[in-house]
């Protein structure tokens, strides 16, 4: 009785993990390959449709993942999120290797349906003890980050030679995206 | 016999209650960076990204509309930060919690991926009530005192130091692309205040 009322000073802002919180939220989207190409592929892909695509869909994604994320921490479960990861590279890259041209609201929307699957994965994952807050925006800004690599390697696309490369980017996106999904299903 | 066991009994009420008054101070509010309050008032609003998101999103709002707009945030966010601390001080401890920081991203965060067209009136409206709410969070519980103004102090400066140079870097930005840069950090911040809203609605 006298140990419980010998109480310690309650530290009410910072705390000791919240730094960690950060950092497991900007690892999070980079320790999935899977993750890393369907994400790269949606900066690619809105590189080669240029404007207005090209920042439409980075805006969307974070935004729809979002949603997804919120879902994921609900507990709310979503069937084959593995499977839609993997169906994200699959198509994404697919697109970029065909040079699809889609109308602007159908690329956001294929995009945005496969951010539902990429935010539930992060958010049914937030280890015990970190700050909820700073792994939020963690994994929103690698997630960012991933985009802009992606848009930065599409800029070739202005050259004959890097359109070919983009289409090759993409085929690789895809078979890494396939090589996921044998897994997912096996 | 029996009067030994009442005196054992109270002796050991009043280690107790010896003990029920020791408790350490609830330091609810500012670390102590050992630099003194200035820093202390700094450093709280640097580390604290419920306070530094959302400032730095009215920075990157004002910035896209423009010279004269960056100008407004650069003073009444402060000021109304300042003045939201020091009506703060002597209330009890105030807490919005993830819900209304969640609001406040979101809010914001929309706002700057819309790039929206808010009128100066409204944009300086908007500064004087992040800044006076925020400020008022901030302030409360810290107890009237001179270190405690002089910390809110140190915090309008940190305040004042991060709206202007971030306005000005976005205010000088002429490449379309650089600009919807800026409104793509916008998307972030408003993804982030989603999440938030989750983790509330969930209760980490």
């Amino acid at each position: 009785m006298l140990l419980t009322l010998w109480v310690p000073a309650a530290f009410a802002h910072v705390q000791p993990s919240e730094a960690g919180g950060l950092l497991t939220g900007l690892q999070h989207p980079l320790s999935g390959v899977d993750h890393v190409l369907a994400m790269v592929a949606v900066g690619l892909w809105g590189a080669q449709l240029g404007a207005p695509a090209i920042w439409v869909l980075p805006v969307a994604f974070p935004l729809i993942m979002a949603l997804g994320g919120m879902l994921g921490f609900l507990g709310l479960p979503i069937p084959g999120v593995e499977i839609g990861i993997a169906a994200s590279a699959v198509v994404l890259g697919a697109a970029v290797a065909f040079e699809l041209r889609p109308p602007l609201v159908v690329a956001a929307l294929v995009v945005g349906v496969f951010a539902i699957f990429h935010g539930h994965a992060h958010g049914a994952e937030l280890p015990p003890g970190q700050s909820a807050m700073l792994y939020s925006m963690g994994f929103v800004i690698a997630t960012g980050c991933l985009h802009a690599v992606g848009i930065g390697i599409g800029t070739v696309h202005r050259w004959t030679w890097g359109r070919q490369l983009l289409r090759g980017a993409g085929a690789v996106v895809t078979a890494g995206g396939a090589f996921f999904m044998c897994k997912a299903l096996a | 016999m029996k009067g030994a066991c009442a005196l054992r009994v109270r002796s050991r009420i009043a280690a107790v209650l010896a003990m029920a008054l020791a408790c350490g101070p609830a330091r609810a509010h500012l670390q102590t960076s050992g630099m003194g309050p200035v820093c202390d008032g700094l450093a709280h609003f640097l580390t604290s990204p419920e306070d530094l998101v959302p400032a730095l999103a009215l920075a990157l709002l004002a910035g896209l509309r423009g010279a004269a707009y960056g100008r407004s945030a650069m003073f009444t966010l402060p000021a109304a930060w300042l003045l939201g601390s020091l009506a703060g001080l002597s209330a009890a401890v105030a807490n919005a919690g993830t819900l209304g920081a969640s609001f406040w991203f979101l809010l914001l965060g929309g706002l700057v991926v819309a790039d929206a067209k808010l009128s100066l009136r409204s944009m300086t409206a908007l500064c004087a009530f992040l800044g006076l709410v925020h400020g008022y969070l901030n302030g409360s519980g810290m107890g009237l005192s001179a270190a405690a103004i002089v910390a809110a102090l140190g915090l309008t400066a940190a305040v004042f130091v991060l709206v202007s140079l971030v306005a000005a870097l976005v205010v000088q930005l002429r490449a379309p692309w650089a600009r919807i840069a800026v409104r793509v950090a916008g998307s972030w911040i408003a993804a982030s205040g989603l999440l938030m809203i989750g983790w509330s609605i969930r209760g980490v």
